[in-house]
């Protein structure tokens, strides 16, 4: 496979993705290495992300590659109208690779089809981020020594919640049960649902999770925002209940690792942070040996 | 009676004129015509095209048909209609007969007839011919190649 936009979770196999995340290991083990020397990264933020950004930005210099983009579109030629066919036909001229994060959603599928170099997506609106989700999937495996018949918690806001969305989709490929938890606001939608019955995956619906959390393998945790509930007074009933403390964590399993795609709010209680069953900061640092895996995958280097 | 009766039908049918070799296209909804007919190109065409609309139909209520003079239909062409007339036929004249008689097919996939139903589409904002996948074809509901969002028949615009 060479030079292949990586747009969507789905364009990858299942083997491929085995082999990005054992090359995310190799790069755990020796970050720094020289493969992309001479090599010109374009990072096109048209939307701010700093985390993202960063973290592709630490994967590309670890790797020996040069940087060229913005960091917001407020700096580029978008605010003179630039379409963003234009822009992309520019910048795949001047680049080997583009990273993109934009606020419309399959921007980044019609920027691979226009561009001549690869084009990886690092979040189209609310669609996909698919390099979160490779990032996801390695903490999974890293955490608990295998992604097979896993009993995966997923907890608030599944219903706008892209990273929920596209983990679901990936994790399907490996047998795992599905406990559901969310507010009746946010559940998960029944697109997704018909998607696991078809494959005859199982999953579960609850709207508390104090009962049930001893199951869990993996807990991943999102932000309820208080913008998404049509009435304010829903929000109100609901904002603690999706709340991990401490205490719930006495009867979980010993390989239970709790993530979160960050930033959090308060829907981790920091006295969770010292549990060793706390993994949220390591899986943002596993991102850049992910990132780096990716970044040499669609331009075909092999280690 | 019988006289009476086949002369009524015969009155019936000519309501729009007959055509010597082409194709007729009948079980159009009304409503559809001008989507149909702008779907086929049919405003850029020069062959003789007539066709009568708001006729009865115990199937649809009122039913458009469209009769065009020597041409005929790829497959492909004409099943891209099938979105907004789902249960139209096709009868393929020769010299005054029918010779053929087609179905419409919902194809597996949709390009450049419907609007993604998302407004934070790529597809809504800058010039991008849709492209979706046809995932139910009962009740229409299509996935966007670009946003993988699902318009569904209730949502359904044609451009």
């Amino acid at each position: 496979m060479k030079n292949k936009s990586f747009v969507s979770i789905d364009d990858f196999t299942k083997e491929e993705i085995i082999e990005i995340l054992d090359m995310a290991e190799e790069f755990e083990k020796q970050p720094i290495r020289d493969l992309l020397r001479n090599r010109v990264i374009a990072t096109l933020f048209f939307e701010p992300s700093t985390r993202t950004r960063l973290s592709f930005e630490s994967a590309i210099n670890k790797l020996g590659g040069k940087i060229i983009g913005f960091a917001d579109a407020s700096i580029s030629s978008v605010t003179k109208g630039e379409s963003l066919h234009d822009t992309i036909r520019m910048v795949s001229s001047y680049s080997d690779l583009i990273v993109m994060r934009h606020q419309l959603e399959g921007s980044a599928r019609y920027a691979s089809e226009i561009s001549s170099v690869p084009i990886i997506n690092a979040g189209d609106g609310t669609n996909q981020h698919p390099t979160q989700t490779m990032l996801d999937l390695y903490s999974i495996r890293k955490t608990q020594g295998t992604l097979d018949n896993l009993n995966i918690f997923m907890v608030g806001d599944l219903k706008y919640g892209r990273t929920v969305h596209s983990l679901m989709m990936a994790m399907s490929r490996w047998n795992t049960t599905f406990n559901f938890i969310s507010p009746e606001e946010l559940k998960m939608p029944d697109e997704n649902k018909i998607y696991l019955e078809n494959l005859g995956l199982k999953y579960y619906e609850h709207s508390d999770f104090t009962d049930i959390i001893s199951r869990a393998d993996i807990i991943y945790m999102t932000r309820v925002q208080k913008e998404r509930f049509s009435d304010p007074i829903e929000y109100e009933k609901v904002k603690n209940v999706y709340v991990l403390k401490n205490s719930m964590l006495a009867n979980t399993k010993p390989n239970m690792r709790i993530l979160h795609p960050l930033p959090r709010v308060n829907e981790i209680s920091t006295d969770v942070d010292s549990s060793s069953k706390a993994y949220y900061f390591e899986q943002a640092l596993n991102g850049v040996f992910t990132r780096q895996a990716i970044l040499c995958k669609v331009l075909g280097i092999e280690l | 009676m019988e006289t009476t009766d086949s002369k009524e039908t015969k009155k019936k049918k000519m309501s729009v004129s007959a055509i010597k070799d082409g194709t007729v296209i009948d079980h159009v909804p009304a409503k559809s015509l001008f989507k149909v007919i702008q779907i086929l190109g049919l405003d850029k065409i020069d062959n003789q095209i007539t066709f009568g609309t708001n006729l009865n139909s115990k199937k649809l209520g009122k039913k458009a048909i469209i009769k065009i003079s020597d041409k005929l239909f790829e497959a492909d062409d004409i099943n891209r209609i099938a979105l907004v007339a789902p249960d139209a036929k096709l009868n393929i004249i020769k010299n005054y007969e029918v010779i053929e008689k087609k179905k419409v097919v919902v194809p597996d996939t949709i390009s450049g007839i419907a609007e993604c139903m998302n407004p934070k589409c790529i597809t809504n904002v800058e010039k991008v011919t849709t492209r979706f996948k046809v995932i139910s074809k009962k009740n229409v509901s299509l996935k966007c190649h670009y946003c993988e969002k699902i318009t569904n028949q209730d949502n359904l615009h044609i451009i």
